[in-house]
């Protein structure tokens, strides 16, 4: 932001020295937390997610590339607010929110309260992110992550977060977000809403990825035109919905 | 125009907005007095005349000034200078040893792993880290490793291979000291 002239702050604090915020942990509850300097590659070799979280596991390995990873975190993404940014939409589609701290105290924003437009955010010019908490699932978290790039760390030309919580055969709770159809992170709440309360069917899938892909603001570039990109979000949408729905018939 | 950086001994930096620091480069103590804004790249070669670590892109995209900060790659172009304060890094020069060249500066000779170069500094960084970690990769955990940096010539094969033949040089070298 610097470099490109964006921004020209006249100080800069640097939270990399901060100790103990590094963590990313799963409390007794099922909640997890991750630290503001957690970074993309703790998540990407984490133990944790594979089974606790896979949306967020799905996610980890897709945000620029391995080198970037290395540098980068997630709470770091969400603050930088583009809506072209992968953690903004998982953390989206997992209701996710994020902890400021100032001089007050702290306070907890969702996610989807945070992101006030692109660049911007939530934050008070005194307060710092200092972590994303991601709720107790209400049954056996489930779901995935897909983006299309050109090339890896190219920004996403789209990109679909599907979150939902199995409740026994039903869908208890379900959170779709979309990534760069907008010119912010898109919340597909309609389509999430067709999932929720009922099995997951090829024919729901079907309607979630219809919903999905009328959600998408897409606008055409040299990455696509709006209705590549709108047929993406369908695609992706409606792949993801699938596999779990494979998944879930293989172990009945 | 007034120099973005000048080294001095330590203890001395008086100027504000400039910062004192001291980072360990390819093994040795170095301290500098540096301005806030800047990058590690260019503190290592316009400051340390380090010029083996290339600046590409300056956005974080091809990856040629990747270096190991505490022996992990990072790429050099996006962290400030003063953010490498009491940390270790390691460039380019310092890969070879004092008489013979490092197995994966050999591994790019020998498979042509590099047609103009500018991209080389940094895909043997990336390697490094990518070897310090799994000695033995596959061919797609290679390319894995090096999908951040980007290069113009080569079509990336040989660059594989050469990391490939590092891999079995330094592997065979384990197997001798073990021996």
């Amino acid at each position: 932001m610097m470099k490109l002239r964006f921004a020209s702050p006249e100080m800069l604090v640097d939270i990399n020295e901060i100790p103990d915020l590094d963590y990313h942990r799963v409390d007794d509850d099922g909640t997890i937390r991750v630290g503001a300097v957690c970074r993309h590659a703790d998540l990407e070799r984490s133990s944790l997610l594979d089974t606790r979280q896979p949306t967020m596991a799905a996610a980890a390995p897709l945000v620029a590339d391995p080198i970037v990873r290395m540098r980068g975190t997630l709470v770091g993404s969400v603050c930088h607010a583009d809506p072209q940014g992968d953690w903004a939409s998982v953390m989206t589609a997992l209701d996710a929110s994020i902890i400021a701290q100032g001089p007050n105290g702290r306070r907890s924003i969702a996610v989807r309260d945070f992101v006030l437009g692109p660049f911007q955010n939530a934050l008070a010019f005194d307060e710092i992110a200092v972590e994303a908490v991601v709720p107790t699932p209400r049954g056996m978290p489930a779901g995935g992550y897909l983006k299309l790039e050109r090339r890896v760390g190219d920004y996403a030309t789209v990109g679909v977060a599907v979150a939902i919580d199995r409740v026994g055969s039903q869908v208890g709770r379900a959170g779709i977000a979309l990534t760069a159809v907008g010119p912010a992170t898109i919340a597909a709440d309609a389509a999430a809403q067709k999932l929720t309360g009922r099995p997951l069917t090829a024919d729901n899938i079907g309607e979630a990825a219809e919903l999905a892909a009328e959600a998408a603001q897409p606008k055409s570039d040299h990455r696509g035109s709006a209705d590549f990109k709108r047929q993406m979000v369908r695609v992706f949408t409606s792949r993801i919905l699938t596999g779990l729905l494979r998944s879930e018939e293989e172990a009945a | 125009m007034t120099s973005l950086f000048r080294e001095v001994t330590p203890g001395t930096a008086e100027e504000i907005p400039v910062r004192e620091i001291t980072v360990t480069v390819n093994g040795q103590r170095r301290s500098a007095v540096v301005e806030p804004r800047l990058v590690l790249a260019h503190l290592l070669r316009q400051g340390f005349k380090l010029t083996g670590t290339h600046t590409g892109c300056d956005t974080s995209n091809c990856g040629a000034c990747t270096v190991l900060v505490d022996g992990r790659p990072v790429k050099s172009c996006t962290m400030f200078a003063v953010q490498a304060d009491g940390h270790e890094v390691m460039t380019v020069e310092g890969l070879a040893g004092p008489s013979e060249l490092h197995p994966l500066q050999e591994g790019f000779k020998e498979e042509h792993g590099l047609q103009c170069g500018f991209c080389t500094p940094g895909m043997m960084m990336a390697s490094k880290a990518l070897l310090d970690e799994n000695p033995s990769p596959t061919e797609d955990e290679i390319r894995w490793a090096l999908s951040g940096n980007l290069c113009r010539c080569t079509g990336y094969q040989n660059i594989v291979k050469a990391v490939m033949w590092a891999a079995g040089k330094l592997d065979g070298e384990t197997a001798e000291v073990q021996a």
